[in-house]
C-alpha cells in the first residue's frame, strides 16, 4: 500500500514537470496553431545554458533566468527567421521546426558534446526530505518541483486572465482575424508569445536538468510528452495543460510501477482514446 | 501519360550505374518514394496529414517476416501466395482501424493522433517478443526466390520497386476518379455539406485510409526484402519523420512529388557526410531541409514545373508565395 | 531561391564522390555519430585513427584510407552503412559497428558478401558470434557477458552478497550483462530474488527505487549513460544506501565525474569491464598518453569505445601486414591471417580468437575509488585472465542453457 502511495506521489511531481515542460508548447500551440517540434530543442538548450551558468557562477537561480532567457532569445529568433514568414501554413511550420530541431540537436551536441549533465542545486534543493506518514525518504527536489509547477501555473493563469496583454492573447486564440482587423501588432504579439513560450521551457529544460538529467535525446523525450500532455489535456488552455500532464504523469508512473514492459505504451494510448472520443482533447473548445 | 515517357529512362538507368548507385539510392528511393506516397494521396485528396503511414507499411513487413523466412526462429512460413495477401489485408485493415479512429479529427489533431498510434505502436514492437520479437525484431527475411538469385537481388528488385511505383500510381489515380475517391474529395472539400446530404463521412474516411495501407503495405513488404530485416527501428519517430520529409519536400499537391521528394532525400541521407566534417553532417540535412520548405512552399515538384512553365515563357501557375 | 541553387549543385557535387586511388587501402569505419551515443562512438573513431597512426597511415607500402559512415544505432542504419562503404566505396575491411543491434545486423549481412571481412568494434550482443556465426565476421574482443567475468564471483565470496536485485535496460546488450554477472553470482550461491527491465533513455526511476525489496544485499545496475545518472541520483535522493555493483557501461566518466549526491554511495562498488582508465600496466600506460597526446580534446582517458575500435583496426592492420595489402583473392589469405592472430592489447593481455571468432580476452573487476584530490577514479583489483564466450563452461551446456532473455537466466 505504501508503494500505491510513492507511486502517486511520483506521478505527481513527475506531472508538475511534465506541465512545466508543456506550458509553453500550449501557449504557442493555442494562440498560434502552431504545432512547434523544435519545442524540445529550445528546452535542452535553456537547460544546457542553465548548466554552464550554474556550473560557472554556482547560482542556481540564475542558471534558471539564464536558461530562461536563453530560450526565450531562441524562441523569438526562430518565429521571426522562419515560422513568421509561414504563418497559417501549420503543415510547413511542422516540417520547418523539424527542420530547425535537427539543427539545434546536432549544434548542442558540438557545443556541449554527448555528455549527461546534471545541474547542481543549492543546498535546500539537494538531498531526501523524510516523509514520516509514508516511512520513506523522498527526493526533496521533486517535492520543490509541485511548488515550481503551481507558480508557474498561477502565474501563468493571471497573466493570461488578469493583464491586458493576456486579454489581448485570449483573443487571439479565440478570433485572430478580427484582432488583425482591429489594428493590433498580431506579428509583434506572436514573436512575444513565442519568447514566452521559449522561456518557458527554457526554464523547464533547467529544471529537468536538476531534478533528473539532460542529455542529447531529452530534447525529443520532453517534446512527445508536451505534445501529449497538451492534446489529451487540449489546445491553448492552461487548465487543459495542467490536467494533461496529471493523466499523464500518474499514468507513467503507475505503468512503471506495475506493467514495466508497456509502461511506454499506456501513455500513448491514453492519448489515442482521448482524441478518438473528444478531438478536441479534454478541456479544449471544439474547432468551428 | 506522359508520365510513361519518365519510365523509359528510369528502365535504362540501372545498364549505367553501379549496385551501389541502383539499390543504395534508387531502389531505396523508390521503396521510401512508395510509402510517402501513400501520405501525400491522403493529404491531397482527403487533406489529412497522416504520421502513421510508416506504422502501416511496418504492419505489412512484420507480417512479411512472421509468415515468412527469418533466422530468429519465430513465427510460422506460409507460403508466399497466402502470406502476401495476408501482410497487405493486414496493413489495410490497420489502415481503416486508424481512418475509424481518427475519423473525426483534422488538421493538428489528425496529425497528432496519427502520430500517438504510430509511437504506440514503435514502443509496442519494442516490448513484445511473442509476435515482434522486441528490441531486435527479425532478421533473414529474405525476398522470394527467382531463377539463381532472389527477388532481393540488386537488379530484379530495382525493377520490382520501379513495377510496384507504377502500380501504386496507376491505383492512385484510378482511385480518385472513381465514385468513391470523388467521395474522400468532397469529403476534404466540404464535410459538412455531405452530412447535410445525409451521406456519411465515415466509409469515404475509413476506405481513404484503408487504401493508403494498401499502398504503404506495398510499400513496407518491398522495404522488408531490401533491408532483409525488420524491427522496432524501422517503425519508429526517426523513419516516421523522415517519410514526412519525403513527403513534403516533394510536394502535397501532387501525389508523385513523393518520389521526387524519396530521390533528394535519399541522396542527402548519404552523401551529406562527405561534404562536411564528418560530426556535423546532420547540421547540413536540417539546413538543406530548412532552405528547401522555406525556398520552395508547394514542394521542389511543384517548383520544378514553376521552373518548366518559366522557361517555357508561360508561368503556367500563379506562385502563391 | 538561392538556396536551393546551393543545395541542387550540393547534391550534384556529391555524385562525382571519388572512390580511392588505386594503390591505397580503404578501411570503412562505421560508428554512430549522432544522438545521444555520438559521444562513445567519436571515441571510437579516434581508437582506428590511433591504429593507424601507429601503423604510420601505411601498410605494406600502400596507403591507408579511412572512410567513415556514421550509423544511428538502429540495425538498419548499419546495414545501410556497411552496403555504401563496400559498394560505393569499395571497401573490403570494415571495422564497427558500435551497439548490440548493429553487430547482429553487419553478422547477417556478411552473408551476402563473402569478399568483405568486418571486423567488429565494440558491440556486445552475444549471438554475433555465438551462435550461427559469419565466416567473415571477427571479434577481437568480448561479449557483454565476458565484460562482466570475474564480478558475480568478487560480489558472493569476497562483498558476501547473497541477494542481488538487478535494475537494466530492457534489451539485448543488458541481458547479456546480466547473463555475465548470474552465471557466476548464482553458481557460487546466490540469488536474484527480482530483475526491473526498464525502457531505454527512461529519466524517471522514483517507482522502481521504491519497488526495489528492502532485503538485498546490493544491486546490480546495467544502465548506460544519462540512464545511469539518473537512477543513482533518485536511487539517493530517496534515503537508501544499499550498495551498488555496476555493468560495463554503468560507472563511465560522466557518472565519476558528476558531483551528484550519489558519488559517496559508490565508493567501493564493484563492476566488469575490459577497459580501465587507471590501469597501471606499462602497455596501457603507453596506450593513454598517446590517446592523451593525439586528441587533446578528447575523453579523460581512453574509453571501452576507443580501446575496442583501436583493437579491430589494429588486427585489420596486422592482416594486412601479413598478405602484403593483397586482398586480390576476396581476403580469403587475410581472413586466414586474421584466424590465428596473436597481438598484444592495450591491456596487456595478449589478444586471439576462438574458432567462432570471437575474442578470448581478459577482463577486470573494478572498484570506484576517492582519489587524495576527492575526485572518484576506478582502480582494478582482479584480473580474470582468458575468459572465453562460454565463461569457462562447455559449450553444450552453455549453448543449451538458450539465448538470453527477460527470464534467462534465472535464481529466484
Amino acid at each position: 500500500m505504501t508503494l500505491f502511495f510513492v507511486v502517486t506521489l511520483n506521478g505527481l511531481t513527475l506531472a508538475a514537470l511534465y506541465f512545466l515542460a508543456a506550458s509553453g508548447f500550449s501557449l504557442i500551440f493555442g494562440l498560434m496553431r502552431t504545432v512547434n517540434m523544435a519545442h524540445g530543442a529550445l528546452l535542452l538548450f535553456g537547460g544546457y545554458v542553465g548548466w554552464s551558468v550554474v556550473d560557472a557562477t554556482g547560482l542556481w537561480a540564475l542558471g534558471v533566468m539564464a536558461g530562461g532567457l536563453a530560450a526565450a532569445l531562441a524562441g523569438a529568433l526562430v518565429q521571426i527567421g522562419v515560422l513568421g514568414r509561414m504563418q497559417g501554413d501549420e503543415l510547413r511550420q511542422t516540417l520547418a521546426s523539424i527542420a530547425i530541431s535537427i539543427i539545434l540537436a546536432d549544434l548542442m551536441l558540438w557545443i556541449w558534446g554527448g555528455t549527461t549533465y546534471q545541474v547542481r542545486t543549492p543546498s535546500w534543493l539537494t538531498g531526501g526530505t523524510r516523509i514520516e506518514v509514508l516511512g520513506i525518504g523522498y527526493a526533496t527536489v521533486r517535492l520543490y518541483l509541485m511548488v515550481f509547477a503551481l507558480s508557474v501555473g498561477v502565474g501563468l493563469w493571471l497573466f493570461i486572465q488578469k493583464t491586458r496583454i493576456g486579454a489581448v492573447i485570449r483573443a487571439g486564440v479565440d478570433d485572430q482575424d478580427m484582432l488583425r482587423a482591429l489594428g493590433y501588432p498580431i506579428n509583434r504579439i506572436f514573436v512575444l508569445v513565442f519568447a514566452m513560450g521559449g522561456m518557458l521551457a527554457g526554464m523547464a529544460g533547467v529544471i529537468a536538468g536538476s531534478a533528473l538529467s539532460i542529455a542529447p535525446g531529452t530534447d525529443l523525450q520532453f517534446l512527445l510528452s508536451s505534445l501529449v500532455v497538451v492534446i489529451v489535456g487540449g489546445m491553448g488552455s492552461v487548465g487543459g495543460a495542467a490536467l494533461g500532464a496529471l493523466l499523464i504523469g500518474l499514468a507513467e508512473q503507475y505503468g512503471l510501477a506495475y506493467a514495466p514492459t508497456y509502461a511506454a505504451v499506456v501513455t500513448f494510448v491514453i492519448m489515442v482514446f482521448v482524441l478518438a472520443v473528444r478531438p478536441q482533447g479534454l478541456l479544449g473548445r471544439a474547432e468551428a | 501519360m506522359r508520365y510513361f515517357l519518365v519510365l523509359i529512362p528510369l528502365a535504362l538507368l540501372p545498364l549505367l550505374l553501379n549496385d551501389f548507385w541502383v539499390s543504395q539510392v534508387l531502389t531505396r528511393a523508390l521503396i521510401l518514394g512508395v510509402i510517402a506516397l501513400s501520405l501525400s494521396f491522403l493529404a491531397t485528396y482527403l487533406g489529412v496529414v497522416s504520421f502513421a503511414q510508416v506504422t502501416l507499411a511496418g504492419v505489412a513487413g512484420y507480417a512479411v517476416a512472421y509468415f515468412g523466412p527469418n533466422t530468429v526462429g519465430l513465427g510460422f512460413p506460409l507460403p508466399l501466395y497466402v502470406s502476401l495477401p495476408i501482410a497487405l489485408l493486414l496493413s489495410m485493415a490497420a489502415g481503416a482501424l486508424i481512418g475509424l479512429v481518427a475519423r473525426r479529427s483534422r488538421g493538428i489533431y489528425a496529425i497528432m493522433i496519427t502520430l500517438a498510434i504510430g509511437v504506440a505502436f514503435f514502443y509496442f514492437t519494442r516490448q513484445n517478443y511473442a509476435l515482434f520479437n522486441g528490441f531486435t525484431g527479425f532478421s533473414g527475411v529474405i525476398a522470394p526466390k527467382m531463377g539463381e538469385g532472389n527477388w532481393g537481388d540488386p537488379m530484379p528488385l530495382y525493377f520490382l520497386a520501379l513495377g510496384v511505383s507504377v502500380i501504386c500510381v496507376v491505383l492512385v489515380n484510378g482511385f480518385v476518379r472513381s465514385p468513391l475517391g470523388l467521395a474522400v474529395q468532397a469529403v476534404r472539400d466540404a464535410p459538412g455539406r455531405l452530412l447535410a446530404l445525409g451521406i456519411p463521412t465515415t466509409y469515404p474516411i475509413v476506405a481513404a485510409f484503408a487504401f493508403s495501407g494498401l499502398i504503404a503495405g506495398s510499400g513496407g513488404i518491398l522495404n522488408v526484402w531490401f533491408q532483409e530485416r525488420v524491427s522496432s527501428f524501422s517503425v519508429g519517430i526517426g523513419p516516421i519523420i523522415d517519410v514526412l520529409i519525403i513527403s513534403v519536400i516533394g510536394g502535397l499537391r501532387h501525389p508523385t512529388g513523393a518520389f521526387v521528394g524519396a530521390i533528394v532525400y535519399v541522396m542527402l541521407d548519404i552523401f551529406a557526410i562527405d561534404l562536411i566534417d564528418r560530426d556535423r553532417f546532420n547540421l547540413l540535412i536540417g539546413i538543406v531541409l530548412l532552405a528547401i520548405v522555406m525556398a520552395a512552399p508547394n514542394g521542389l515538384h511543384q517548383l520544378a514545373i514553376d521552373w518548366v512553365g518559366k522557361l517555357r515563357g508561360r508561368a503556367e501557375q500563379p506562385r502563391t508565395n | 531561391m538561392k538556396s536551393l541553387k546551393i543545395a541542387v549543385s550540393a547534391i550534384a557535387l556529391s555524385a562525382a564522390a571519388f572512390p580511392a586511388s588505386a594503390d591505397d587501402i580503404t578501411i570503412g569505419v562505421i560508428s554512430i555519430l549522432e544522438g545521444a551515443f555520438a559521444a562513445l562512438g567519436q571515441d571510437g573513431i579516434r581508437g582506428v585513427e590511433m591504429a593507424v597512426a601507429d601503423a604510420g597511415g601505411q601498410v605494406a607500402g600502400n596507403n591507408i584510407e579511412l572512410v567513415v559512415v556514421s550509423s544511428d544505432a538502429s540495425p538498419d542504419s548499419a546495414v545501410s552503412a556497411a552496403r555504401r562503404l563496400i559498394e560505393q566505396d569499395g571497401a573490403q575491411i570494415i571495422v564497427g559497428p558500435l551497439s548490440g543491434s548493429e553487430g547482429l545486423a553487419l553478422r547477417d549481412l556478411s552473408r551476402s558478401y563473402p569478399d568483405v571481412t568486418i571486423i567488429n568494434g565494440s558491440s556486445g550482443a552475444q549471438d554475433t558470434t555465438l551462435r550461427d556465426p559469419s565466416e567473415n565476421f571477427f571479434r577481437f574482443g568480448g561479449d557483454g557477458a565476458q565484460w562482466m567475468a570475474g564480478v558475480g564471483t568478487y560480489a558472493h565470496d569476497t562483498m558476501g552478497y547473497e541477494k542481488v536485485a538487478i535494475v537494466a535496460e530492457d534489451y539485448s546488450f543488458p541481458y547479456t550483462q546480466v547473463l555475465g554477472f548470474m552465471t557466476e553470482f548464482c553458481s557460487a550461491g546466490g540469488t536474484v530474488p527480482a530483475k526491473f527491465w526498464t525502457p531505454i533513455g527512461n529519466a524517471d526511476y522514483s517507482s522502481v527505487v521504491y519497488s526495489i525489496p528492502q532485503d538485498v544485499d546490493a544491486i546490480f545496475v546495467a544502465l548506460g549513460g544519462s540512464d545511469a545518472v539518473s537512477f543513482l541520483t533518485q536511487y539517493q535522493q530517496a534515503g537508501f544506501n544499499t550498495p551498488i555493483i555496476g555493468g560495463s557501461i554503468t560507472i563511465d566518466q560522466t557518472v565519476l565525474s558528476s558531483d551528484a549526491a550519489f558519488r559517496d554511495m559508490l565508493i567501493g562498488a564493484p563492476a566488469g569491464t575490459p577497459t580501465v582508465s587507471d590501469y597501471d600496466s606499462a602497455e596501457w600506460q603507453a596506450f593513454s598518453a598517446t590517446y592523451s597526446e593525439m586528441f587533446p580534446d578528447g575523453l579523460g582517458a581512453p574509453s571501452i569505445f576507443a580501446h575496442h575500435y583501436y583493437m579491430g583496426a589494429q588486427a585489420a592492420l596486422l592482416g594486412l601486414e601479413a598478405v602484403g595489402g593483397d586482398l586480390s583473392d576476396g581476403g580469403k589469405a587475410f581472413r586466414a591471417v586474421l584466424n590465428d592472430l596473436e597481438f598484444t592489447q592495450p591491456t596487456g593481455g595478449t589478444m586471439r580468437i576462438d574458432e567462432n571468432r570471437n575474442g578470448i580476452v581478459d577482463n577486470f573487476v573494478i572498484e570506484v575509488f576517492e582519489r587524495e584530490d576527492g575526485s572518484l577514479g576506478t582502480r582494478a583489483i582482479e584480473v580474470v585472465k582468458d575468459v572465453n564466450q562460454t565463461l569457462g563452461q562447455d559449450v553444450e551446456t552453455f549453448l543449451a542453457a538458450g539465448p538470453v532473455s527477460r527470464d534467462n537466466p534465472s535464481c529466484p
